[in-house]
């Protein structure tokens, strides 16, 4: 059976002046997929992600975002997608019912299709006591899961996660992939970024990028074999670090 | 005498108890870690240790020096690197250095010896301004910064978060070497597997103190028996094991599922209702837990204790 592709990226290059950020990458992602993308800090990563995202246009290559091609028309990736990262999630001044309804509208969802839908996802979060909290009130924990949940409001194609687990304790760590795998049981495609090697392993597949190329990329136990490591750490230490030393 | 001994201390902002009634010894020249999420207390507790702010109660002493009446013979033997990057960006990476150096009445040659591993590395770029560094080099230029009046004790707030897994690596050797040069670390992370570089680990929650041990001693604890069970669909199979009255807990962990069983129950109990759920061939082994199945261990008895 041919598997859908949701992400399709090939030779993509991404220039800012004489620095290469992103060195011909070729890669897919399909549909339903948890997609761990890694690599070190300055590796690549968040310019390749915005490009992705269509925050930011290819220097050169191909790169279809839910069919979408983000050299033409990267308005349209927008509207497709869900994004949240620790540092930009949620709005602190407004309840977490407001939130909700903000990005509903944002994403241009009815009031009519919107109200409901919130009454049910709050159940679903077990949040329906702190529908009118603000946000700045919540936990960080709860707040993560939250942002997430808001992130796939709109049944978007894919989300993409950049570092969601940063600085939450275990339990909501754990909470937080169980998101995830029901997010990826449904059908949206998972793209994630994490400094948490362990949580490479949660992913289908995983790629490591290393001084803008993608070093590595297959299942988390298939790279562990052909690398004859222990852990994704292990691995992460032998192939992630840099050839020439940029420190 | 101790390098630190901390007394109940406990630190209150308006209504919210950061810091609850801690009490602990850290020994000279020993690796310390606290473990725990954002919002444990450890930010409070380190900026109590390096004198910056005066705890509600309790007491607290580093090298026999009191942090509140002895603060400034005390910020003498202190080193501490907050959090946030808070060095000078507009300055390069040298004044960065020799501006340290000169307020604590030294100079950059004479404790060289000690930053040189850690310096070396960025030593190429000290022309160059520290805000325009990425984040491995200023890391490493805020550890010289802070190592370089030579301290006897090292406050370590999180220095890794957000840092990728090779320089995570690469700043524990750099720890492990200054311990050997008879330097006291106490430093804080979010991320569990690092407490294995630890001579000893402080496991923190909400303000609390959990646990203090060896990290081989806090493992050996958990107490009772951990299996891992893997299938290729991990969600199917999470939401099966979490139906079976025999499944105590299970929890996703890296590529299987963590779970342990009530008293009787064994894992062949567990593969034969798996099989009946349509989940044939789930692989199931026992685990070593790690420091983290035991902060889990530990998070759920504190929230029973806290609802009792």
């Amino acid at each position: 059976m041919e598997r859908e592709k949701v992400i399709e990226v090939k030779d993509l290059v991404k220039r800012f002046g004489a620095f290469t950020a992103n060195d011909r990458l070729t890669f897919d992602v399909y549909r339903g997929e948890i997609f761990g993308f890694l690599g070190a800090n300055g590796a690549g990563k968040t310019t390749a992600m915005r490009i992705l995202c269509g925050l930011s246009r290819p220097t050169s290559g191909r790169v279809l975002v839910a069919g979408i091609d983000a050299s033409r028309r990267p308005e349209e990736i927008k509207k497709r997608i869900g994004y949240m990262s620790q540092r930009f999630s949620l709005y602190e001044d407004l309840t977490v019912r407001e939130n909700i309804e903000l990005y509903g509208g944002i994403y241009g969802m009815a009031m009519k299709e919107i109200l409901p839908r919130r009454e049910a996802l709050l159940e679903r979060l077990d949040f329906t006591s702190y529908g009118d909290t603000l946000i700045r009130a919540l936990p960080l924990g709860l707040k993560q899961k939250l942002a997430f949940a808001v992130a796939v409001f709109h049944d978007p194609g894919i989300v993409f996660l950049d570092e969601p687990t940063s600085g939450v304790d275990p339990v909501t760590r754990r909470q937080f992939w169980e998101m995830i795998y029901e997010t990826a049981s449904r059908g949206i495609t998972v793209f994630v970024t994490t400094h948490y090697m362990d949580e490479a392993e949660y992913c289908d597949r995983i790629t490591i990028m290393s001084e803008g190329r993608i070093v590595a990329l297959d299942t988390p136990s298939a790279l562990l074999r052909q690398y004859g490591t222990k852990s994704v750490e292990e691995l992460f230490v032998k192939i992630a670090r840099p050839q020439r030393n940029t420190v | 005498m101790k390098a630190i001994e901390a007394k109940n201390i406990t630190h209150h902002y308006g209504k919210i108890t950061a810091v609850d009634d801690l009490s602990f010894t850290v020994g000279e020249g020993e690796l310390f870690g606290f473990i725990g999420p954002d919002g444990a207390g450890k930010t409070t507790l380190f900026r109590i240790a390096a004198t910056l702010i005066i705890p509600s109660g309790g007491r607290m002493t580093l090298f026999g020096l009191n942090v509140v009446s002895g603060f400034r013979e005390l910020r003498n033997h202190i080193g501490y690197m907050p959090g946030r990057f808070s060095l000078y960006q507009d300055l390069t990476v040298e004044e960065n250095l020799r501006f340290y150096a000169t307020i604590f009445g030294t100079t950059i040659k004479e404790n060289y010896y000690l930053i040189e591993p850690i310096y070396r590395q960025i030593e190429p770029f000290k022309k160059r301004r520290a805000g325009q560094l990425s984040g491995g080099m200023k890391q490493k230029l805020a550890l010289s910064c802070a190592l370089i009046h030579k301290p006897r004790v090292l406050i370590l707030d999180e220095p890794t978060t957000g840092v990728d897994a090779v320089s995570r690596t690469e700043f524990w050797e750099m720890l492990e070497g200054l311990k050997e040069e008879g330097i006291t670390i106490i430093v804080s992370t979010p991320y569990m597997d690092e407490a294995l570089r630890c001579d000893r680990i402080a496991l923190m929650q909400q303000g609390r103190l959990m646990g203090i041990d060896t990290p081989a001693a806090i493992r050996s604890a958990y107490g009772r028996k951990l299996w891992s069970v893997s299938h290729p669909e991990r969600y199917r199979l999470l939401l099966a094991l979490r139906k079976m009255p025999q499944v105590a807990a299970s929890e996703p962990f890296g590529d299987s599922v963590h779970m342990t069983l009530h008293e009787g129950a064994i894992p062949e109990d567990v593969r034969r209702m798996l099989d009946e759920a349509g989940i044939h061939d789930a692989a199931i082994n026992e685990a070593t837990p790690g420091i983290e199945d035991v902060f889990l261990e530990l998070m759920k008895k504190e929230v029973r204790r806290s609802e009792v």
